[in-house]
């Protein structure tokens, strides 16, 4: 169990206060109707799994209620960086694994 | 009673901790027998002299202790004097004896002694190779459920108790600096080294006391009996206020971020229920700063020809046994061994006053010290031999011994037999690297010590004495110093110095890498060679799931059941992967590493799950009508962590009776329900509006004060999620409803996109679920009712459908809302919680004249299911869209802002032909009400597997229309009115019916207008 720092409630307190919820960073397209089905396809579906360093939203859901974000290794758990909504991490991510379904989405590739 | 093993007189070892004084009566396998306070169940067994403890899980062999502590495979006891307080998977070599204790082999169903699974293992067992149950039973699939139940049950699992435990379990929450897992030398000496810092301390230990192998061993420390120091170091522990010490308490689970679990058997060793007003067990949920492993190590045996029969056993358990219970497992003793740590177990027992036939060592050589030791005490050295194989049926009669070349791969010489009844056996130690694998550490190969060792995976973890892989005494004690005082250090404490009591240095010679000695016929013919005893793998086995292409060593551990018993293969991991490398020409790093997971031992439900029991077992949520549902006869419902009333039975009513009677009570009359679960979420802020309008999917600017809009919400992937009434309160003030069961999620939603998205927004959203109740009034009556008790001008011109007012109800202030969830005229009266009952009761005061009566979930849903109105999550279920749902009146793309799943209400897969479309279903015979869930097919008479269309909702019979009525996704559902469609069930029956609108009363809505 994560023992994860609230940055608002500036203290550290147990995973089961908070909740994940996922990829950090995910902007939303501004002028979503401009986009090509594929382009929001990715927006709304695709989402990394790096094994390594990950941006993750997390929300401190029993406690203050405020979303914050976390640079977390997938891999050995461990917490790099904590900071707030709207500042950026210090800490990059791992790059994308490749994974065997890659060949399936071929009009993904094209498209990037 | 005797004790034939019970070491008497001189001979009696000095330090035994337990007491003759105090004589305990106990029964295994509806035996009685007697041992002394202190003993285990083995060591009182082994006093007695039992032989057979249980039956081998696949060839039904007897089988004996082989160990004295965690890692003991055959021992394994069901326990429990009453069915409610059954233990299973207890090892016998850590539960203590009390007095009337109960305790039977879980192997050996039957019965120990002559059993059907001995037979069976041995017609059959030659027939049982490695990946038998994949290759047997798992073909015909169906029948593996019948062979697994007569496996487990011949191969003695044991069983969890059929009553309700009447022990009371806890869960703490502990805070500590450092955790010194294990309370032997190396354990206590870094807690010492740790506690004197002033960091806070936690020393906790499985054993029932501290002191862990000193116990086991004759050792002196600061030249006196190593007790003293235990008694003087556990003495200066327990009086500091910064230390907690727990015995019979094991540290099973290492998780993330130094998160530790110990479970603690309080009353286990003395009590078969606890008594009144004590707690059973206890888990401690640990986060501590630093974690000292100091778990100590477990010896290997050697593998070697039916090295199973009863009295072949690790060599540091036959000196536990002497030392520690005063109890000496037999009378002949034949020790192999490795190393010379061993020797010790042959002088043990010398001293014990009992013959040692021999040692057989595997080297060439010995050391001096332990040569000397054992030329003094008269006792033959056979070196470069080892034992081939034992011999006997329950117990050993001798052993055949014969020579090894120089790497121990073959015999090089003529067999000889020794006659013994014990053959203790060291290949050396594994350190308990158990906890440093929970969390992802993957332990390392130390060639030097033939043994995996705890890796760094953790930077807040030390691993320190025997557990990794550090065993003479004196260095033990030094580097546990080190690694209490470092640890204490890295909390921001000042150690300078460290202390530690000295220990004899002696000399000792190489140990030798041996692990499976060599027969005279090749593995598979000789006599089995057991390699994991709790799952009867073989080195046979191991060596044949290689040649059939198994080279990793997790398929191998998979396909042979290596390691998978309860005790996690302790003792059989690394001889498996030692004889696995050896086939496959590789190194035992080369093969893999070793891996365990949590639990250490297995742990009771009871512990895990603390007071989370029955009413305690999740939160219950009541609304502030709950007592009045109660005391009216209510049966309850759960919606989410809500107690609804379902339905409220009148005398002998049927469910079904209750709630016809209930729908036409409303239809007719007047009913009311407690709708006060519903999720309501205060909307403020100048920027309310423009939120809601991009949350929701239809709009919002221009809803007046005073009046209420039902919303639907999507997810960005257009699927519709929660729907509900949203009322204008004022120009920058919402109030919003969403389903009971969704009020968190909703919540939350508002919430992600106000904060990581759309931040420049000025809006405030607070849950007020609890403090409003919602009280609402339905029936061509509710208008003559409610105006009875409100200053409220009800007009209907004025007072509209879908129409908020604020007021005074029964006297209390109140918020109106004129919605409707049965399509009758209805007020939804809000009031603040705690007046609730007050006017709830006014209510039916008032309402007697008019049959007011009050109903539950059920009505709710059938009157609702007869407007064709959905249930979010029960006719939705995340792949629908507002169209799908022909709800596209509630859904404005005109709006400026894209709201959130608009884009995606585009996509190709959305808009696409034949999509699942929400319609009504008329069985053709209107008294059938199709099974929810039913699949629905368009020609009945196809063939097996039929094409499935769609699926039933909701259906229900419809007390008003007097028939069944259904709600139904069916692909392009919507352009199929009036088309037959059929549902066929289970029984071999088919159902008939028609698609129609799902609107099947009052289709024009002219109920609400009822004057």
């Amino acid at each position: 169990m994560f023992l994860i720092y609230c940055p608002y409630c500036e203290e550290e307190r147990a995973e089961e206060e908070f909740h994940a919820s996922g990829e950090a960073h995910i902007v939303r397209p501004t002028d979503p109707e401009s986009l090509s089905d594929e382009a929001w396809g990715d927006y709304v579906f695709f989402r990394k799994n790096p094994r390594g360093n990950h941006h993750e939203l997390w929300q401190h859901t029993t406690g203050c209620r405020k979303f914050f974000y976390m640079t977390r290794d997938t891999a050995t758990y461990e917490i790099k960086e904590i900071y707030k909504v709207g500042e950026q991490p210090n800490v990059a991510t791992a790059p994308a694994v490749p994974n065997k379904y890659d060949q399936f989405s071929s009009a993904q590739a094209v498209k990037k | 009673m005797s004790q034939p093993n019970r070491i008497q007189g001189n001979n009696a070892s000095a330090q035994s901790r337990v007491d003759a004084s105090k004589p305990i009566t106990f029964s295994f396998n509806n035996k009685p027998y007697t041992g002394y306070s202190g003993d285990t169940i083995a060591s009182a067994l082994l006093a007695n002299d039992v032989d057979v403890v249980g039956r081998s899980f696949k060839y039904g062999r007897p089988r004996g202790i082989i160990a004295a502590g965690a890692e003991e495979p055959n021992a394994i006891l069901q326990l429990g004097k009453t069915e409610a307080t059954q233990i299973p998977n207890i090892r016998a070599t850590q539960q203590l004896i009390y007095e009337g204790l109960e305790c039977h082999s879980t192997n050996g169903w039957p019965s120990t002694e002559r059993d059907v699974m001995g037979v069976v293992g041995k017609l059959f067992g030659r027939f049982m190779p490695p990946g038998f149950y994949y290759k047997t039973f798992m073909a015909p699939s169906k029948l593996w459920m019948t062979y697994e139940k007569m496996i487990r049950k011949g191969a003695g699992l044991g069983r969890s108790p059929k009553a309700v435990d009447p022990d009371t379990y806890e869960t703490i929450n502990q805070h500590a600096d450092v955790l010194v897992v294990g309370g032997g030398p190396a354990g206590i000496t870094a807690a010492l080294n740790a506690a004197r810092t002033g960091a806070r301390v936690i020393l906790a230990d499985e054993q029932n006391e501290f002191g862990g192998n000193l116990l086991s061993q004759t050792d002196l420390l600061d030249g006196a009996p190593a007790q003293d120091w235990i008694d003087n170091s556990i003495d200066e522990l327990a009086t500091a206020d910064n230390v907690t010490l727990l015995i019979n308490a094991t540290v099973n689970g290492y998780h993330d971020h130094n998160f530790l679990t110990i479970h603690e058997r309080c009353t286990d060793q003395s009590f078969d229920l606890a008594p009144e007003g004590e707690i059973r067990q206890r888990m401690h949920r640990v986060r501590a700063k630093q974690v000292i492993l100091a778990t100590g190590a477990h010896e290997r045996p050697l593998v070697f020809g039916n090295n199973d029969i009863p009295g072949c056993m690790l060599a540091s358990a036959v000196s536990t046994y002497i030392n520690r219970y005063n109890v000496v497992p037999g009378k002949k003793l034949l020790l192999m061994t490795s190393n010379d740590n061993a020797y010790n177990t042959a002088f043990d027992w010398h001293n014990s006053g009992r013959l040692v036939r021999a040692i057989i060592d595997t080297r060439p050589a010995a050391g001096k010290a332990v040569v000397k030791k054992a030329t003094d005490a008269g006792i033959e050295i056979i070196y470069s031999s080892a034992i081939v194989q034992a011999q006997g049926n329950t117990c050993i009669s001798n052993a055949m011994v014969a020579p090894l070349n120089e790497t121990g791969e073959k015999l090089s010489g003529s067999v000889k037999q020794y006659d013994c009844d014990t053959i203790a056996t060291s290949s050396g130690w594994n350190p308990a690297v158990h906890l440093s694998c929970h969390t992802g550490g993957r332990p390392t190969w130390r060639e030097d010590i033939q043994g995996f060792v705890p890796d760094n995976f953790n930077k807040n973890m030390i691993a320190t004495g025997a557990g990794n892989g550090l065993y003479p005494l004196a260095e033990i004690l030094q580097d546990a110093a080190s690694a209490g005082a470092f640890a204490a250090n890295a909390c921001g404490f000042n150690a300078t110095k460290t202390s530690y009591a000295k220990a004899e240095v002696e000399d000792v010679a190489p140990s030798m890498p041996i692990f499976h000695i060599p027969h005279f016929k090749p593995t598979s013919r000789a006599p089995k060679q057991f390699v994991d005893f709790q799952l009867d793998v073989t080195a046979a086995g191991i060596e044949l799931a290689v040649q059939e292409g198994f080279e990793s060593i997790e398929h191998v551990k998979r396909y042979t059941a290596l390691g998978f018993g309860t005790d996690q293969g302790k003792l059989s991991n690394i001889n498996g992967m030692a004889i696995a490398a050896k086939k496959l020409g590789k190194t035992i790093p080369e093969t893999g590493t070793t891996v365990f997971r949590p639990n250490y031992t297995p742990v009771t439900f009871g512990a895990i799950s603390g007071r989370n029991v029955n009413e305690f077992f999740d939160i219950e949520r009541y609304s502030a009508l709950h007592t009045w549902h109660v005391e009216n006869g209510a049966e309850f419902e759960d919606v989410g962590q809500w107690k609804r009333p379902w339905y409220f039975p009148k005398g002998e009513e049927s469910m079904h009776e209750a709630v016809n009677r209930e729908c036409l009570a409303t239809r007719n009359g007047v009913g009311i329900i407690d709708a006060s679960t519903l999720g309501k979420i205060d909307i403020q802020g100048p920027d309310a509006r423009e939120f809601l309008n991009r949350v929701y999917t239809n709009a919002w600017s221009k809803l007046p004060v005073g009046r209420c809009r039902y919303g639907l919400m999507c997810g960005e992937d257009g699927m519709v999620f929660d729907d509900g009434v949203t009322s204008c309160i004022s120009d920058n003030h919402f109030i919003m409803t969403t389903t009971s069961g969704g009020a968190a999620h909703v919540f939350n939603w508002l919430e992600i996109w106000h904060q990581t998205e759309w931040p420049e927004l000025e809006v405030y959203f607070n849950s007020v679920t609890d403090q409003w109740a919602t009280l609402s009034i339905s029936g061509p009556k509710a208008r003559l009712l409610l105006g009875e008790l409100t200053d409220i001008d009800l007009n209907p011109d004025t007072f509209k459908f879908m129409d908020l007012r604020e007021g005074v109800v029964a006297g209390v202030p109140a918020r109106v809302f004129r919605i409707s969830f049965t399509g009758e005229q209805s007020y939804e009266i809000n009031v603040q919680a705690n007046y609730a009952l007050a006017v709830w009761e006014k209510l039916f005061e008032h309402g007697a004249k008019y049959d007011i009566t009050p109903y539950g979930t059920e009505t709710m849903h059938v009157l609702r299911a007869e407007k064709g109105f959905i249930i979010v999550g029960q006719d939705t279920d995340g792949s629908m869209t507002p169209y799908d749902l022909d709800m596209g009146w509630a859904v404005s793309p005109a709006k400026e802002f894209s709201f959130l799943g608009k884009r995606s209400l585009a996509r190709e897969d959305t808009v696409k032909e034949n999509r699942k479309q929400l319609v009504g279903l008329k069985t053709t015979d209107a008294k059938t009400v199709a099974p929810e869930g039913s699949q629905i097919v368009l020609d009945p008479n196809q063939k097996i597997p039929m094409t499935m269309v769609g699926h039933v909702t909701s259906s229900y019979y419809s007390a008003v229309l007097e028939r069944s009525i259904a709600m139904a996704v069916i692909k392009g559902g919507l352009d199929k009115m009036g088309d037959k469609v059929y549902m066929p069930q289970a029984d071999g029956t088919t159902i008939e019916a028609e698609i129609c609108s799902p609107v099947f009363y009052d289709p024009k809505g002219e109920r609400q207008n009822v004057k």
